[in-house]
């Protein structure tokens, strides 16, 4: 079953395009990197998702449309907008408290056993936490309620890379349990890559790459070719070509790894490695179009 | 290790909407006032702290001219007075902390990004925008008339050992408080719930839409709209709405006895007349719309 699911999905700030026609299709269980520049309508359409922001075309998140009924979409859905949303003012007993009262799928027993490992006391307030702590309790929060679909937008902004690591291995630790569904877009995106199922590039408000991680390791392969040999690479029609310590790089989509090894040395690429390859050609091809 | 793994998977059988646990509305609504308690605690310290004033004023002040005091009559009116002074003085600082609160609620958790904490709980934008116009039109006033009766309790209480000491009867001074908090309750109920309601829920509505400014976005339109209407047809139908609306349904009511004391004129409009008033109902019917409209602002609003 589909956990999010889109048609023709558009939403316009003024005459700024945000989301340009978005089609997409999100399984149950699966966990998604969506990755684009600044301003390619991550957080737009992720709004869109969570009912925060009104929008064209067809969306069904859980069966739902999320505009009209963000309310009970939100029993199912959980999200983490960014570092900064908790109310400074609040205790951390008081956001369990009322969590409980409001949440009908949230366990206080397991918050309070993810914050025990913490060094987050029930006392604090919200504005005596370091930015790293908020990002802990929010997590310890979210997890603790039993959701379907969680959303976490950049959820790792501005911390250090001790609470980043230990961020997504709590999450896929204590959390996730191939039942549930995670959306998460970041900038840091050589954190995710042992992390999601599935990958998802955005640019100018639409999709531009759309592969489950297994499709991205058959699909898409990186060669450092030797000099001899960067002609007879060219021929083959490469996505991307950079130039590193004298040496040649290469990213080809859906080229045959024999045919590839006789080159050079093969390897997956990284995720930052394709996203720069296709956004590359993505931006080319834009400007050329211009023209 | 395997307790957790099962736990996991209990878990996800209920996620499948096995228990499709759903909490009342009014449980819902329970919380998101709790909620706004917890932020605003100067709606409930301004007024107490205001009656603790008043109590200790009155302990230094009146007291002292009380027992001093050789004419029985003046001796009653010394103490009397200061309740009344501090009934005053007590809802003006609820009246005040009520408007702080409503120009800020709506605004201030944009400001502060929260508002995308409380968008991700299961609370609809209906539920929220009721329980933060609650504070001002219902609970204040309620807790302000019970900080008076208390304040009031207590000032009695003393005037009547003062009373005694000097074997002076203390009967009238507690029918009289007993009356005059009969005709405060009464007050209370008309004018500051019911009357008031759309003059707060215009504060919501200013608090939802402005980005800044949240006061100028509350007070200038209806200055510009007095203004428009002096300039163009030199009358001031809307100066006199708003005028009738701040001093009350009573206050217009003055006129046919304008020979009693301003206090006791209070409980001068029944109920039948306050009821058939059609400033009460259109009054409402506008805080419905304030309302319904500041609601429909919050769905569409996101962090500033």
């Amino acid at each position: 079953m589909a956990c999010i699911e889109a048609r023709g999905l558009r939403k316009a700030f003024g005459t700024t395009v945000a989301l340009d026609g978005v089609n997409l299709r999100v399984e149950e269980g699966r966990i998604l990197g969506l990755i684009g520049p600044n301003g390619a309508g991550k957080t737009t359409a992720l709004n869109a998702i969570l009912g925060l922001t009104p929008f064209q075309g067809e969306l069904n998140v859980l069966g739902r449309n999320p505009w009209g009924e963000r309310d009970q979409l939100m029993r199912d859905v959980c999200f983490i907008a960014d570092v900064a949303v908790l109310p400074r003012w609040m205790r951390v007993s008081q956001a369990l408290e009322y969590l409980v009262g409001v949440h009908p799928r949230f366990d206080r027993a397991k918050a309070e056993g993810f914050l025990a490992k913490t060094s987050i006391r029930s006392t604090n307030k919200v504005r005596e936490l370091s930015k790293g702590m908020v990002t802990q309790l929010h997590l310890a929060l979210v997890m603790a309620i039993d959701a379907r679909l969680l959303v976490l937008d950049e959820p790792t902004l501005g911390l250090d890379i001790l609470f980043r690591k230990q961020f997504y291995d709590s999450l896929l630790n204590d959390y996730y349990d191939r039942s549930r569904t995670i959306v998460v877009t970041t900038h840091q995106v050589e954190e995710i890559q042992h992390v999601i199922t599935d990958l998802m590039f955005m640019n100018h408000g639409r999709i531009v790459l759309s592969c489950s991680m297994e499709e991205f390791e058959a699909r898409y392969l990186e060669v450092t070719v030797n000099p001899e040999h960067v002609v007879a690479a060219r021929a083959l029609k490469p996505l991307h070509e950079r130039q590193l310590l004298g040496r040649s790089i290469f990213v080809f989509d859906g080229v045959d790894r024999q045919q590839l090894a006789a080159l050079g040395e093969v390897r997956t690429p990284s995720i930052a490695d394709l996203f720069v390859a296709v956004m590359g050609n993505h931006d080319g091809v834009a400007q050329g179009a211009s023209r | 290790m395997n307790t957790q793994s099962n736990a996991i998977r209990e878990s996800s059988l209920e996620s499948q909407g096995i228990v499709p646990a759903v909490f009342s509305p009014i449980r819902l609504f329970y919380w998101s006032l709790r909620r706004e308690l917890w932020e605003n605690r100067s709606i409930y310290i301004a007024p107490l702290a205001v009656a603790g004033l008043a109590l200790l004023g009155f302990l230094i002040a009146t007291m002292g001219r009380a027992v001093t005091l050789a004419d029985p009559a003046r001796k009653m009116e010394v103490l009397t007075e200061p309740a009344h002074f501090a009934a005053a003085l007590i809802l003006g600082a609820a009246f005040i902390a009520g408007i702080f609160y409503s120009l800020d609620t709506l605004h201030g958790e944009r400001r502060e990004r929260s508002i995308l904490f409380w968008k991700s709980m299961p609370v609809s934008d209906l539920t929220t925008v009721l329980a933060k116009a609650s504070i001002p039109i219902v609970l204040l006033p309620l807790f302000s008339f019970a900080i008076v009766v208390v304040t009031q309790l207590i000032m009695g209480a003393l005037s009547s050992l003062v009373l005694a000491g000097s074997h002076l009867p203390v009967g009238a001074l507690w029918s009289q408080w007993a009356q005059n908090t009969l005709q405060l309750l009464y007050h209370m109920v008309t004018v500051h719930i019911f009357w008031y309601a759309p003059i707060y829920s215009w504060m919501l509505l200013a608090s939802a839409w402005a980005r800044r400014a949240t006061f100028l976005w509350a007070g200038l339109p209806p200055l510009a709209i007095g203004l428009l209407e002096k300039i163009s047809f030199n009358t001031t139908h809307f100066a006199h709405l708003l005028l009738y609306r701040v001093t009350g349904p009573e206050a217009f009511d003055l006129g046919a006895h304008s020979d009693m004391p301003a206090h006791s004129m209070m409980g001068n409009l029944s109920l039948v007349k306050f009821l058939s008033t059609p400033g009460l109902w259109t009054g409402l019917l506008v805080a419905a719309l304030f309302l319904a409209a500041a609601t429909r602002l919050r769905r569409y609003r996101g962090p500033i």
